[in-house]
Order: C-alpha cells, then structure tokens, then sequence
C-alpha cells in the first residue's frame, strides 16, 4: 500500500503554476465579444407584497434589457430539492434582497446607478426572524407551520432510560449563529443564448450537473440545448453549491431576452447580504449518565433556521440529526430535529453542514457532563468514545479498526495537554490573563447519507486524446481544496504513468459525466475510487489490445494509446459507482448505514482569555486526524488547516448583525475573518486505516476540521476561566457580560 | 468632467490611457490593460487581493485613483516573473502548497515581495505582520508562511 | 463599484500654493484628497457625495522635519514614513505604535495623518497619542498659517475647526516626554486591519509614588477623539491603588459617552475603558518602582 510513485507524494498542485502566475482565470477575468453586464434588483423589506415598480428619471431605460418573473420561459424556481425557491420574485417577497427584477446594459458603471434608481412600493407583512419566532407560528410565512422539515431518530429505549433510578441527569442550550463564507471571490457568472447551441453559462461553481438541472427547469430548455462550465473559481465551501443555480439562471435569463452574452458579477456587498449562509441553530440536550461515568441516554431536540425557502435544510437537518450523537456509544438516543421557515435569505451549504453545529452542541455538552459526574474530560470520554463493532446513534456498526482513546491521547500528548492544564490552574489565580486548554473528540461521516451515493449514481471516465495526453472526466471540481490534483494522482497512479501527463479534461457538462456534486468530502473517497477503476480499465484496454506490454513507460502507454485511438477512433474508459455491499439505510426511521465511512478526529485548542479587553485567543492548536489515506500531504495539511481557521472565526470572530433578515455588516471592514496576524500556530498530525472502498484507502477530510475547533476552543474557555459559554459566536463583549456580572475576580494583584 | 491621459509604466511597459480621473487603478489595469491577475475581492481595502506595487510600495489598487497614480511607475503579479523563469516567493508558494483556490494569490505574492524587499531575513512576527493586509479564506495562512520563510531562505542570487 | 466613473472629477495641481488657491476660489466646490482610503472606501460603495476632488498629495506636506525642540509631521505624511521616522520611534513611541496599527501594510503606505484628522472619526488610532504628546496642528490657508492645540481641533461628531480652505499643514510634537512613562493600547475585534472598538494612550510621571503629570487620549467613547481631563485631574497627585482606580474608573463614565454600534457595545466599552486605565497605572507604577 505505502509503495505507491505518487499518491502519498507532495506533487504541486495540478493548475499551480498558473495560480502563481497569475494567468489563472476566474469568471470575471473572461470576457465575450458583444457582452454586456446584469444586475440584479433586490427586495427592501422582508415580507410583503409588491404594490409598483417605478423606474426612476436620469436612466436611459430604454437602452436596458429588464427581465421578470414574466420573462421566465420554464419554470419560476430553481431546482435543488423541493421546488419552492422563486427564481425571481412574482408579485410577493420573503426576505430582505429577494431578487425581482434584472438589469442589463453594456456600461457595467451604469447598472448600480440604475438599481439604485427603481422604486418599488410593497405592502409590508409581519414576518419572522428568528427559531423562536418561527416557532411561535405568528405568522406562518412556509407551508403550515413554517417547518421546512423534520425528522426523529431513535435508537434504544430513552424513556426508560431516563427513569433509571440513581442516574445524573445534565441539561444544555447550545445556540450557533450565521456564517458567511466570505470566499474572496464573489459570485460570479457568464451566460449566452443562441437557438442553435441553447443556453452556456459559465460559472464560479461547485456542481455544473446542479446548474445545468436547474437552468433547464427555468429555460424549459431540452437537456442538450443547456451546457454549463466551471471556470476558475476562487473559494467556494458550500456557497457555491446552491447558489450558482440562481445567479447562473438570471445570467441565462438576461441573455435570452437581450440576445447577448451577460456577465452578471456580485460585489462584495450584494454577495454578503443576498446568498447563502451557515444555517443557525439551537440544541437542547438531556443527558442520562451513570454516576460512574457511563453514558446511558440522550434526548436531543435540534433546531435549524433554514431562511425563506427549503433549499437544502432538509439535507443540513439529517446530517445534523445523524452527528448529533458524536462519536459516543449511546445505548439510547433519540434525536428530534426541525428547520424552521424565517424570513431571512435562504441559507444553504457550508463545509460541515450541520455537523458543525450539533457537534458544538455534543462536544460541549459531552464535557458538562464529564463535570457533573467528577470525572476529567478525557476520563469521561475514554469510557464512552466508540469502538469497534460497537453501533452509533443510527445503528450502524463500526467495522473499521478505530482507536478513538489512543487518538485522544495521542493528541492530548502532541498538545502538551495534561502538563499545560495543571499549570495553567497554578498559574491562572495571580494573572489577568486566564489561560485555558480543552478538546473535542468527534467525527464526519464522508459521501453523501444513506442511499444519496447510490442515487447519485455517479459516473467518472479517464480517457486519452489523439496526441497522448490522458484526461480525467469528472464534473468534480476545483476551488482549492485539490480536486484537480489528486484526482490526476490517482489516475496516474493507477494507469503507471508520470503526473504531468494526466490533466482534467474542462467541468464542462458537454465534454464530461455527471460523476456528482463537488460537497460532502466524497471527491477523493467516491469519485477518486471512481478514477482509479476507469484508469485501470484504461490499461486493461490498451494491454488486452496488444498495443502495450504488461509493464511499460510513460511514452510507451501514450504511443499506445495513440495507436489505440488511430486504430479505434477514441479511447475512453468509464466507471460506475458501486455500493459496497451489505448497506442498508431506512429512509423513514432514520436507521442503519448513514455513511460509508467516518473520519475521526481529537482537536486540542489552547486558549488565552485577557480579562482586560475580555478577547480570547488561540495560542496553539493541534489537529489530528484519521482519514483512510493522506493522497497529498501539503494538500491535506492545507485542508485541514484552513478548515480549523474558519472554524477559529465560527467561534471567535464571526457574526452577522441581523437586522430582521437584512445583514447589516456586509462588508469585510465589518464581518470579521482572522487576518495572517491572528492565526498562531496548528499543527496537524495524520491517522491512517485504510478505507476499503475509498481510493487507495482515502476517505473524505474537506469538512471534517470545521466541525472541532469550536467546541474545543469553547471547553479551553471553561477551563480558562471557569465559566460555560454555550453559544458561538463569542464575543468579548459576551464574555465581558458574563464575567463583568459574576463577583469580581480578584483585580487586586501583583503589579505587571 | 470625463476622461483625459493619463501615462502608467506597469511592469516595465509605457502605456498611455484615456480615462477619468477617478477610474480605479484596479480597473484600468483589468480592463483598460487587459492585466486580470490583480483581482477584486472587497472594493474596500480590505481583502489585498487588489494589491501592487506602486513606486515600490504595496498598495490597494482598488483605493487608488488614477488620477494620483499618473506616470507611477508599478508592478503587477504579470510583472514578478522575469525571463519566464518563477520568481523565488512564485516558487515557494508553489512548493509550499500557499495557493489553493488562488485568488488571493497574487496579492499575496506582491505582499510577499514587498516584505521581503523590507526585511530579507524577516521574524515569524514580521511575516505575519508584512501579510496582514491580505486576507485567504482557503489556507489558514500556515502554508503563506512557511512559503514566504521558504523564499527568504531561498539562494539570495535567484531570479526575481 | 457602484459610482459612476465619468461623473467625478479629480484634479492634481501639484502645488500646495495653488491647491489652497483653489481651495479659496471655489469654496466648498472641492473635496481634497490625500491617501484615498477613506474617500475611496465611500467612492466604492456609491456614497461619495463629492463630485470635485482634488489631489493633496504633495511634497509640501510629506515631509518630517526634526530640530531640537520638536518633530513636525507634514499632513501629507503616511502611517508607513511616521512609524519608521527614528526620530518618531524614540521621542513618540506611542505614535509610532499608532501608525502601525492603523489598518494593514497597504494601507499604511497611502493613508495619511491629516486626511485621518481631518476625517475625523472618533474612532481613529493616532489621536490618543497626540493627546499624550500635546500636539498642536499647524493649519494652512490662502490667509496663512495658524496653530491650534490638537485639543482645539476637534467640535463635534465628524466637525472639525478646519475651514473650508484650510488643510492641515503640519501635526508639531514637543520633544518634552523621553523621559515620560507610557502607555498604549489598541483593542479591536482582531489584531489587524480592525476600526478600534476602544484605543488609548498617555504619557505620565510619577513620583514619590504619586501622580505627578498625566496626559490621556481614548478613541471610540465620545462623539471625538476625547482627551480625558476630568479623570487625569482624579489621577493627579494619587497613588496607583484600588481607591483611585475605582475613583478613575468613576470620573470616566462620567466624561465618556460611549455608544452601541456595529463594532461593539457601550457597555463593553465603558468597562474596558477602566480595565485600560487600570492597566496603565500598573504599567506607570511598575515601570517607575
């Protein structure tokens, strides 16, 4: 396993080179002959009935293309799951930045001051910002009862679990706020229309095949008579799953009613205040346990603010649901879960994905009840931590060799955990600054829930081209996180030729399958095993062929396959996805094989609470993690690390100053990322199991080190200063409420 | 009120441009010049993914009028490389795994260069100050520094 | 980018002499501009109401002239010239300091100490340390030159004691506190490119265990930079112990007015503003045993 030429190795990322040259070229760096530019009018208010549309004086309007929800030819929706997301709005909003109408003009300069010059009258209506409030169902703005989607898990006997006599029980509230992904590339899209070849947008995207569903339910368009292509695209995370939908429609619409190519590009403000977000969310937890410390029972209720429309709540709430167990062995558990409608911009994907959340929830609470029962949190945790052939909250049996207890340590023993935890408590007393470390023990389930992989169904090619080079057909694309590159590892590898022959072939959804959505960490897991089965056929047809000997050189395969070609007229090896056997997943009771593997990870955050300004930082942080395979170790490194950085601002640094549903701090000067002067030190150390059924063992990591850092951080704060923050993001200002009420610590003190 | 001449020298080109005043730097180099490798990723000041150099000193062209940039002598990432050979901070981050999605790329390379320019030899503290302007969702800015510590270590008589 | 390009109008005349001309001729026609990164940052969001600027970027401005009794800072001088100016360094090191928390690198190269002034935000990094060092503004005009106390300068939430025609000349700084004790702090929501929720910095001395002099400047508690006379007058003369903290702490809320916005909370403010204080005094005190 560990001979491989390449997979493992630190090759440079596959389109590198241009990315430091510059000469990369993301959406707004592309421009088309007679192209003009689109924007987008937005609604001011968050719920309510548009009364008129004024265009205003001192705007050539009659040298604008303007399209509304009349000017749809389809479908007035963009496709995800259910169908209820108005591609523009008809008469009605439901929230702040609703798009209704859209502009176009050739002067890009133009179309702000045009925008800025509509008037639109609305009769506003009451509306609903918030879980509570949603909940309260004054009013109902969704369905029936604002609740876009609900499930219930349930393993064991809770209830009985619960009259156990002589159990502790331990409650919690745990809240999480918003997150903007803030990818330093806004949204971003080209469309042109002609009869002849139908609708092309190009985008800054995660999924073409999403678009391309999409743009055909709003064009009423045949499917060969849409094509979408990825460009560059710079950051994503989840942002640029579902939206791109939206954007790359109206880019589609403006081009059919102007008969030109439109580039439509959000700035920094629109993108902010208009698209997607983390979805916020409140757990409540009751946790049964022994009074030696064994956890007996848990009932979780687990709520999402899921914005206006549907979009992908009902996904985030079933991984939510499925992670709210963590990586605990729970004999009962039950887990309640609802998304709720608010008017608020719908939110959507982002990396984690609802792990995030309820894991800050568990890994919080997980210590609480460490606490309750007298034990360390380490100590409680080796005593409940799963092992192997034991069942998680879904009943699905771990079958992997896992060694949670000896990861935990082993990152306890990287972090220096149990020597700084007892001399921080010597030394805290007599400083202002309160110093603090703590952990989370947790998990990620990679590829999409239960069947989602087989109904995927996805399909990868690894082909040749008459001059030799050998490509990779996926519609899995590149945003920095290596798709590009290991996927070409992995080709290479498995055909035995050098790395630089192996290229991408373009996400463009004429040229390649639909091997899924780029989300779920399934890229290098489902499609990589994908890649490696096609490139194998690949090399089975050039040697059952005659053309090539059973080994051979780089140049010896490519003259072969030249020949192949010159012989056959192409040469294309294309792999299905299969189940690996014996998984059952039970859509209505929410039971069995959610996943087809977990990552496991221990994060240890050491923190430093200044009790002057009350602003905590990260001093030290560790990462380690057991992934089936490191396919590139400066790509996983890399990954890892970015995700503990966002995870940094999850818990630190990030909020959305909601006012009703209109994000006030919607510039960068505003919402607050780390910069390079706030990020110290994390280390990251790797596991490795092998997968079975992942490529060369590999499992997914793109979304698991989002999901711990803020838990442990959290818990590094308890320890710090005594005192249980429950909800993200903390802020000093929190803290300084929390600690300013409390009698006051001892400010009497040794001088400096 | 609408446009005049104004005269750039950007990486080492005369150019002549007929603009207004108050065009943005950004865009005269996006647009006017055809030069996409500097990129917008705030409109105000915040990201650096707009950063160049301008008579040797990073700044925002996003912030920047052409107006008060007239005959500026400046640089931009197309300009770093010399002889289609990598400059050695082009290098490093390469190696080093500090581009991932790239758009904050080349504003960090410039950021780079203008700090190595500054302090040859420069402290974890000084790499971490020098690149504080530029801000990367992807990379968690550990792999930005240990390229920018690459290239300073990198062979003082490379390419540049 | 949401202005319109051609609608603007900026000139570059590239004297100060004729600058200040203009200035005069067309009063209240022209909005100067120096550095851009606040004007720009409007421009860009579409909320510039000016349509005439014209370009104070000037030799006349940007130099730093250093004699025996002072050091005065030119307005067209950037964070990045003061914070390496050796002189600055070892005479006001608080300002030095302040310049280097002013934003990023990049944005240190182009802001400037008067178009920060002469903005006026009560949230600004320099003014603290101007009040520590006693700063006077030199303002110019077509009528001459005049100084003014940086006390002075301030009148009002963004109003400022500027005419029209005027620009800053010079920020001057009295070569009186090497020997001075010093403190400053910058608290923002991260350690860089962060509008301060709270900024303070002050020059002192003690003796005999007392306060002997104390200056202090705070940003982001008033509707200006605020120099806090009412709680240095508490402080004179006081030993650095609980009563007089918890008295300083006292005459702070009362002369600060702190607000709730986007950045922070007033309560938070007011409550860091005395943990500040009390920070200083331990410094003053620790420094000087």
């Amino acid at each position: 396993m560990q001979s491989e030429r390449i997979v493992g190795k630190p090759v440079f990322r596959k389109e590198g080179l241009a990315k430091v040259l510059g000469s990369a070229r993301y959406i707004d760096d592309i421009s088309l002959p007679g192209m003009i530019f689109g924007a987008t009018v937005r609604s001011a208010v968050p719920r309510g009935r548009v009364l008129s549309i004024e265009y205003g004086t001192g705007i050539p309007w009659d040298e604008f293309t303007v399209v509304t929800a009349k000017d749809i030819p389809g479908h007035n929706y963009v496709a995800l799951i259910s169908n209820d997301w108005p591609c523009l709005a008809d008469g009605f909003v439901n929230h702040p930045q609703e798009p209704i109408l859209l502009l176009g003009h050739p002067d890009r300069h133009l179309l702000p001051l045009a925008v800025a010059a509509i008037k639109i009258e609305y009769e506003e209506l009451p509306s609903v910002h918030s879980i509570e409030e949603s909940e309260s169902g004054k009013p109902v703005v969704w369905g029936e009862d604002n609740i876009l989607k609900s499930y219930s898990l349930e393993k064991g006997d809770v209830d009985a679990a619960f009259r156990e006599p002589g159990i502790l029980i331990v409650e919690g509230e745990y809240m999480t706020g918003a997150q903007e992904h803030l990818y330093i590339e806004n949204n971003g899209a080209i469309a042109a229309y002609s009869e002849l070849e139908g609708v092309t947008f190009w985008g800054s995207l995660q999924c073409p095949f999403y678009a391309h569903k999409a743009l055909i339910a709003v064009t009423g368009l045949p499917e060969d008579k849409v094509r979408v292509i990825q460009v560059e695209t710079g950051g994503a995370f989840g942002g640029k799953e579902d939206y791109p939908s939206m954007i790359g429609a109206h880019a589609a619409l403006l081009a059919i009613k102007s008969g030109r190519p439109v580039k439509l590009i959000y700035d920094r403000m629109e993108d902010m205040a208009a698209t997607t977000k983390r979805h916020p969310s409140r757990a409540r937890h009751r946790t049964a346990v022994t009074k030696d410390g064994k956890l007996l029972a848990a009932d979780i209720e687990f709520c999402l603010d899921g914005g206006a429309y549907s979009t992908l709540s009902s996904t985030v709430l079933s991984r939510a649901t499925i992670h709210s167990g963590g990586a605990y062995y729970w004999p009962n558990i039950r887990v309640r879960s609802k998304a709720y409608a608010t008017n608020t911009p719908p939110h959507g994907a982002f990396r984690g994905f609802g792990a995030p959340q309820a894991l800050f929830a568990t890994e919080r609470q997980m210590d609480r009840v460490a606490k309750a029962v007298g034990l360390t949190p380490e100590e409680f945790r080796r005593r409940n931590l799963l092992r192997t052939g034991e069942t998680t909250s879904t009943g699905q049996e771990i079958r992997q060799q896992i060694d949670l207890p000896g990861w935990m340590e082993r990152a306890l023993d990287y972090a220096g955990y149990y020597e700084k935890k007892a001399r921080f408590n010597r030394q805290n007393p007599d400083s202002l600054r309160k110093k603090g470390i703590g952990f989370a023990v947790f998990l990620h389930g990679a590829g999409f829930t239960g069947s989602g992989e087989r109904y995927l169904n996805s399909l990868v090619g690894v082909d040749a081209t008459a001059d030799g080079r050998i490509r990779v057909l996926v519609s899995s694309t590149e945003f920095g996180q290596g798709t590009n590159t290991i996927l070409c590892q992995i080709a290479a590898e498995s055909l035995g030729v050098d790395y630089d022959v192996v290229e991408m072939a373009p996400a463009d959804t004429r040229i390649v399958p639909n091997s899924g959505p780029t989300v779920a960490s399934r890229t290098a897991m489902v499609v990589g095993r994908l890649v490696h089965s096609a490139a194998r056929g690949l090399k089975q047809t050039l040697i059952a062929s005659g053309l090539l000997a059973g080994t051979y050189t780089t140049i010896e395969l490519q003259n072969a396959a030249r020949a192949y070609i010159a012989r056959y007229g192409g040469l294309c090896s294309m792999s299905r996805y299969e189940a690996p056997p014996d998984v059952y997943w039970d859509d209505q009771k929410y039971y069995g094989e959610a996943y087809a593997a977990f990552a496991w990870a221990a994060y240890v955050a050491e923190v430093t609470v200044d009790l002057t300004t009350y602003s905590v930082t990260v001093d030290d942080f560790v990462a380690l993690q057991e992934v089936g395979r490191v396919l590139n170790p400066v790509l996983a490194t890399g990954q890892i690390e970015g995700g503990v950085a966002q995870a940094i601002g999850y818990a630190l640094y990030e909020k959305v100053a909601w006012d009703r549903g209109l994000m006030r701090n919607n510039q960068m000067t505003n919402y607050i990322i780390p910069t390079s002067q706030d990020i110290s030190k994390i280390r990251v150390y790797f596991e490795e199991v092998p997968f079975e059924f992942g490529a060369y063992g590999a499992k997914g990591i793109g979304e698991l080190p989002i999901d711990g850092p803020a838990p442990a951080i959290l818990n590094a704060i308890a320890h710090a200063t005594g005192e249980e923050f429950n909800a993200i993001p903390l802020l000093p200002e929190d803290i300084a409420e929390r600690l300013a009420s409390r009698a006051p610590v001892a400010r009497e003190m040794a001088a400096v | 009120m609408s446009v005049r001449q104004f005269s750039l020298r950007v990486n080492g080109v005369e150019h002549r441009v007929t603009a207004p005043p108050m065009a943005r730097l950004l865009d005269v180099l996006r647009h006017d010049l055809g030069l996409t490798g500097t990129k917008e990723g705030c409109g105000e000041g915040e990201c650096g993914s707009c950063s160049v150099m301008l008579n040797g000193e990073l700044i925002n062209s996003c912030l920047m009028p052409l107006a008060q940039a007239d005959g500026a002598t400046i640089v931009t990432i197309e300009g770093v490389c010399g002889h289609g050979r990598l400059n050695r901070v082009q290098r490093a981050f390469l190696e080093c795994g500090g581009a991932q999605c790239g758009i904050c790329t080349p504003g960090m390379i410039l950021a780079t260069l203008h700090l190595l320019d500054r302090h040859p030899c420069p402290t974890q503290d000084q790499i971490q100050e020098g690149l504080n302007g530029n801000l990367c969702r992807c990379t968690g800015y550990m792999r930005i520094f240990a390229a920018a510590e690459k290239a300073a270590n990198s062979d003082s008589g490379a390419i540049k | 980018m949401r202005s319109y390009p051609a609608d603007y109008d900026l000139i570059v005349p590239g004297q100060l002499d004729s600058v200040l001309q203009l200035l005069h001729d067309e009063a209240g026609q022209w909005t100067p501009i120096a550095g851009g990164t606040e004007i720009m940052v409007l421009y860009g969001a579409g909320k510039l109401a000016a349509r005439k600027l014209v370009s104070i970027s000037l030799p006349d401005l940007s130099q730093i002239v250093e004699d025996g009794d002072s050091i005065s800072i030119g307005g067209g001088c950037s964070f990045t010239q003061i914070r390496h100016h050796s002189g600055i360094q070892k005479h006001f090191p608080l300002l030095a300091q302040c310049a280097a928390w002013t934003g990023g690198i990049a944005n240190q190269n182009r802001g400037t100490i008067g178009g920060n002034l002469a903005n006026a935000s009560p949230a600004a990094d320099s003014p603290p340390a101007l009040f520590a060092y006693a700063a006077e503004l030199e303002l110019i005009s077509v009528r001459g030159t005049r100084r003014i106390p940086y006390e002075q300068f301030h009148l009002g939430y963004k109003k400022t004691a500027l005419a029209p025609d005027e620009l800053i000349r010079a920020v001057v700084l009295p070569k009186r506190f090497e020997k001075a004790l010093r403190y400053g702090r910058k608290v923002g929501s991260r350690n860089a490119q962060a509008i301060s929720k709270i900024c303070v910095a002050a020059t002192g001395s003690l003796r005999q265990g007392r306060v002997e002099e104390i200056r202090i400047g705070m940003g982001s508690v008033a509707p200006t930079p605020l120099r806090l006379l009412r709680t240095e007058k508490v402080l004179l003369g006081a030993a650095p112990n609980a009563a007089t903290i918890a008295e300083a702490r006292r005459v702070l809320s009362s002369e600060s007015t702190p607000i709730d916005d986007i950045r922070s909370t007033a309560s938070y403010r007011t409550l860091v503003a005395g943990n500040l204080l009390e920070e200083m005094l331990r410094v003053f005190a620790g420094a000087s045993s």
